[in-house]
């Protein structure tokens, strides 16, 4: 009947045949059907200026090596609060024009970490663009590529008001005498990336990590105390970014942490404050957000005490009751 | 038929496993979990090919000790001629004088009526064999009957495969330089982001496609016994699909990305342009397989039809808007890339191998039927597998399910063609010393069980749990598309460049292609695994991110060492491309004027 060994006709036709009838039942169908998905109530849309950031990243292809997926798995914990559900992607995933399509965020290599909750891990401006412009300044081992084309080098002199001028440490200026400022461009990325943040689901029906470790769970069953978090090691995933793990931080945008007076200090109210709700006293260097939304009581007081105790730094630990306890007098506060 | 089954019972067998590993997975032993294991048996295997190779140099030495042993006998043999008397040794002379004396007649086989061609059957005799480097070889044969047009195209196609080969691994070694160097330079159009798709690309659709459809051009011409249907059509689309590359390169180097799925980053109006390229080769394909002078179609043309018309679908459902907002387009990426590698690469290159394999050795495929078989079953298995790289991400889980489960399927396709490759060269083993074709097929095809099988097990959820998003995806990709696909196109065009242009490159220089070659990616391969593999368990155990960066940094120096390795080999293929081909239409000229004689 289909004679393939000698009529081209048929097997051509059955080839072909039955490769779109298996590609429309294993591509377009669930494509289709993923497309239905509608976003989560309280999710934000982009704004003008975050999709020019979004398509800065396509056409710098950031996605060769960041992905902006959170897996059902323990290990992607460490880069949001759930995992990621496909409604996640409702705005950010739309075809970009008439000659681009929708972009392949989810990424398929974590070359550099990954991006879903950047804007919440990492929500200050200024980190963002010294980092652009050169990774080097803030993460010594990092081996992104800088993006000076997204910067201008200017004359002290010819700077404008409206301005954003990186702070740039000397060592990695090629003319001390310039001042670096932010194009366009590099300030809607940093948009761009400051907007990345998962939303909170409604309810709290939300899908577990498949557990990895079971030493983890076992410490999380046994109720996370102090003694089983490590303080350096949250430390370098949180603070380090900015105050460097050498505790030195970096000249002109983020201060040190070695003998500091607030870090030192033995009544440690004060430093826990800045960590619950940010500091911006200081104009000479980059704003600090605030982390008491991110980090448990827990966590905040193994940082701190690993803070206190390092780098030649000799203060009293900080438990976890100090923590609750100024975390209360700050909600007093913004009640009032 | 045997192998068959063993293949399903080996299917079933592991079909409870991951299925199992949904609920739990642990790494406390995770080198004893089935994916991990399956990793290190197959690349023992090729460590084992190896050993199998100097064990066969051992024995020569063990011969050489056996043959003075033999040596010795003789002597004994000599004492005693020298002990036998005069008369004896008359009457053996005598009689050894009589066998040596002795004549055919000449008619013993055929008797002495006169010959006559009544029929016509005999279109011409050759009184001495022109032996090649084989012994069964012929090439003046092939050289007579391939028109000049058919091949000036394949030699074109190639050599614009070579540039791209070459342009291609300079722009990757520079890549995988900057992992080692982030600061190498400071130009956007120079940035890693912007380079890789440069690279891949550049790769898939200049060197391999464009060598893929040239080799194709002589096989489908050879095999249906008659002339290429339309030879200006296959120059329209040797011209597109270059101008999609230039084109293709310049617009990523701009910053025009398409939107960073893989090997979809070039904008449509460009991949338009390749899309073209392949309506025009599968119709030109089609129409010469259509008016062949043979009634059956030789297997080689059935994967290679089907790898143009499944590419060509396959590229409209990977360009056509409709179905690609939000995860949509996640689903679509999953299908394209893979089935671009299975479908097109994959697919074709056996098509090739059906053809260059057999001929090269000048003998029939071991079994015409696992060929269709492994062709059947490609399609049916390879086309469900692509939302394998989206294990654990937020698509459903019954694609992810089933993307697994026809991975593990994918034995049945690949056992069928290894088996069928190996037994075509089962008994032609000491011919792989001293030609140096053979290698080239052997490589591809232990590759070829090697790097499908490894991608198999890389599908289960415990394996893509420690290795996805790591380097081991980067080595897996090379291990098969440098490994599997690269390798059978050398084979295929150092068996038939020579043939058709009269020129043999220098066989020290193959060797050189050869081996710096297969080193340098065993030296990329082995790195990028091991690394990929520490990196993974990283960041299971949960260590801050920086530290799986500076944990990769000695595997990243052995990548490049491999890297350049490999980009050394392909300048010298570069150069024995150039050797082959060069003055080759004045060989052919002088050729003429035999042809005429003869």
């Amino acid at each position: 009947m289909l004679n393939f060994h000698k009529n081209h006709k048929n097997l051509v036709l059955t080839a072909g045949g039955v490769f779109i009838a298996l590609s429309i039942l294993i591509a377009i169908i669930p494509a289709l059907q993923m497309q239905e998905t509608e976003p989560i109530p309280n999710e934000k849309p982009l704004t003008d200026n975050e999709r020019e950031g979004l398509n800065v990243y396509v056409s710098e292809n950031c996605m060769a090596c960041h992905t902006q997926q959170v897996r059902n798995i323990e290990m992607d914990n460490m880069w949001g609060k759930r995992p990621s559900i496909p409604s996640d992607y409702y705005y950010s995933k739309k075809r970009l024009d008439v000659w681009r399509q929708s972009p392949s965020i989810l990424g398929s290599e974590r070359t550099g970490p990954d991006l879903t909750d950047i804007g919440k891990r990492q929500p200050s401006e200024d980190w963002h663009l010294l980092h652009l412009y050169n990774p080097r300044v803030v993460v010594s081992a990092s081996v992104m590529p800088s993006y000076p084309w997204l910067f201008e080098e200017v004359d002290s002199a010819s700077v404008r008001k409206d301005d954003k001028v990186v702070a740039v440490p000397k060592e990695f200026l090629s003319n001390p005498s310039k001042k670096i400022i932010a194009k366009n461009d590099a300030l809607r990325l940093v948009d761009y990336l400051k907007y990345l943040k998962q939303t909170e689901l409604p309810g709290s029906n939300v899908e577990d990590f498949i557990p990895a470790l079971k030493k983890i769970q076992a410490d999380r069953v046994a109720g996370g105390n102090q003694g089983a978090l490590d303080g350096g090691k949250l430390f370098s995933q949180v603070c380090a970014v900015c105050h460097q793990e050498s505790g030195k931080g970096v000249v002109g945008a983020f201060p040190s942490l070695i003998g500091s007076e607030i870090v030192n200090d033995e009544n440690s109210e004060k430093l826990i404050r800045v960590v619950i709700q940010g500091y911006d006293a200081r104009s000479d260097y980059g704003v600090m957000p605030g982390f008491g939304d991110q980090l448990s009581d827990a966590e905040i007081a193994a940082i701190l005490t690993h803070e206190r105790s390092s780098w030649g730094n000799d203060a009293a630990p900080v438990t976890k009751e100090d923590v609750a306890q100024v975390r209360q007098y700050v909600e007093m506060e913004l009640n009032k | 038929m045997k192998k068959c089954k063993m293949a399903i019972l080996l299917f079933s067998g592991v079909l409870p496993n991951i299925l199992s590993a949904q609920d739990k997975i642990t790494t406390d032993n995770w080198l004893s979990s089935p994916g991990i294991i399956g990793t290190f048996v197959l690349i023992a295997i090729v460590m084992i090919i190896a050993i199998v190779i100097l064990f066969i140099k051992l024995n020569t030495y063990i011969d050489k000790m056996k043959r003075r042993q033999i040596d010795k006998n003789r002597m004994a043999f000599d004492d005693e001629i020298v002990a036998m008397d005069e008369g004896e040794i008359d009457v053996i002379l005598e009689k050894r004088k009589a066998a040596l004396k002795y004549k055919l007649k000449g008619d013993e086989l055929s008797g002495d009526s006169e010959v006559s061609d009544e029929k016509g059957l005999v279109h011409q005799f050759i009184k001495d064999p022109n032996n090649a480097f084989f012994d069964e070889k012929k090439k003046t044969s092939l050289s007579l009957e391939t028109p000049l047009e058919l091949k000036k195209i394949v030699i074109y196609y190639i050599g614009a495969a070579a540039l791209w080969l070459v342009l291609g691994t300079l722009i990757g070694q520079y890549l995988g330089m900057k992992f080692l160097w982030p600061e190498m330079d400071s130009q956007s159009w120079l940035s890693f982001g912007r380079l890789r798709p440069v690279h891949t690309n550049m790769v898939f659709w200049g060197w391999s496609s464009l060598a893929m459809i040239g080799l194709g051009y002589f096989v489908i011409a050879r095999t249906s016994n008659t002339k290429i249907y339309n030879y200006s059509w296959a120059w329209s689309a040797w011209r597109l699909i270059n101008l999609t590359i230039i084109l293709g390169t310049m617009c990523l180097m701009a910053g025009v990305n398409n939107g960073g799925g893989e090997y979809r980053e070039y904008i449509w109006p460009v991949m338009l342009l390749f899309a073209v390229g392949l309506i025009i080769t599968f119709i030109n394909f089609y129409k010469t397989v259509a008016t062949r002078k043979i009634s059956e179609i030789y297997i080689s043309n059935w994967f290679i039809l089907a790898a143009l018309i499944w590419t060509i679908v396959l590229s409209v459902i990977g360009y056509l808007p409709f179905y690609q907002d939000g995860l949509g387009e996640t689903v679509i990426q999953g299908y394209y890339m893979h089935q671009g590698v299975g479908m097109w690469f994959m697919t074709f290159t056996l098509g090739l191998v059906y053809y260059y394999l057999p001929s090269t050795l000048n003998k029939p495929i071991y079994s015409y039927s696992l060929g269709v078989l492994a062709f059947w079953t490609q399609m049916l298995f390879y086309t469900m597998i692509g939302t394998h790289h989206f294990v654990f991400s937020p698509l459903p889980w019954w694609l992810q399910t089933i993307a697994i489960v026809f991975s593990a399927g994918m034995v049945i396709p690949v056992v069928a063609g290894t088996t069928n490759f190996l037994m075509t060269m089962k008994g032609s083993w000491n011919h792989i010393s001293k030609s140096y074709v053979l290698p080239f097929f052997l490589v591809g095809t232990v590759f070829y069980f090697v790097g499908s099988m490894q991608g198999s097990l890389q599908a289960f959820r415990f394996t893509n749990f420690v290795w996805h998003f790591t380097d081991f995806n980067v080595a897996h990709s090379h291990m098969t598309m440098y490994g599997i696909i690269a390798f059978f196109l050398w084979a295929g065009i150092y068996a038939i460049l020579p043939k058709l242009t009269g020129k043999e490159p220098s066989q020290v220089l193959v060797g050189a292609h050869f081996w710096l070659a297969f080193i340098g990616l065993f030296a990329y391969m082995i790195s990028l695994m091991a690394g990929g593999t520490y990196k993974g368990l990283s960041w299971i155990d949960g260590e801050p991110f920086i530290e799986s960066v500076i944990l990769m940094k000695p595997y990243w120096i052995w990548r490049a060492v491999g890297g350049s390795l490999m980009l050394a080999s392909h300048l010298v293929f570069a150069y024995n491309f150039y050797y082959m081909v060069k003055g080759y239409s004045k060989i052919k000229s002088s050729r003429k004027v035999e042809e005429i004689t003869v």
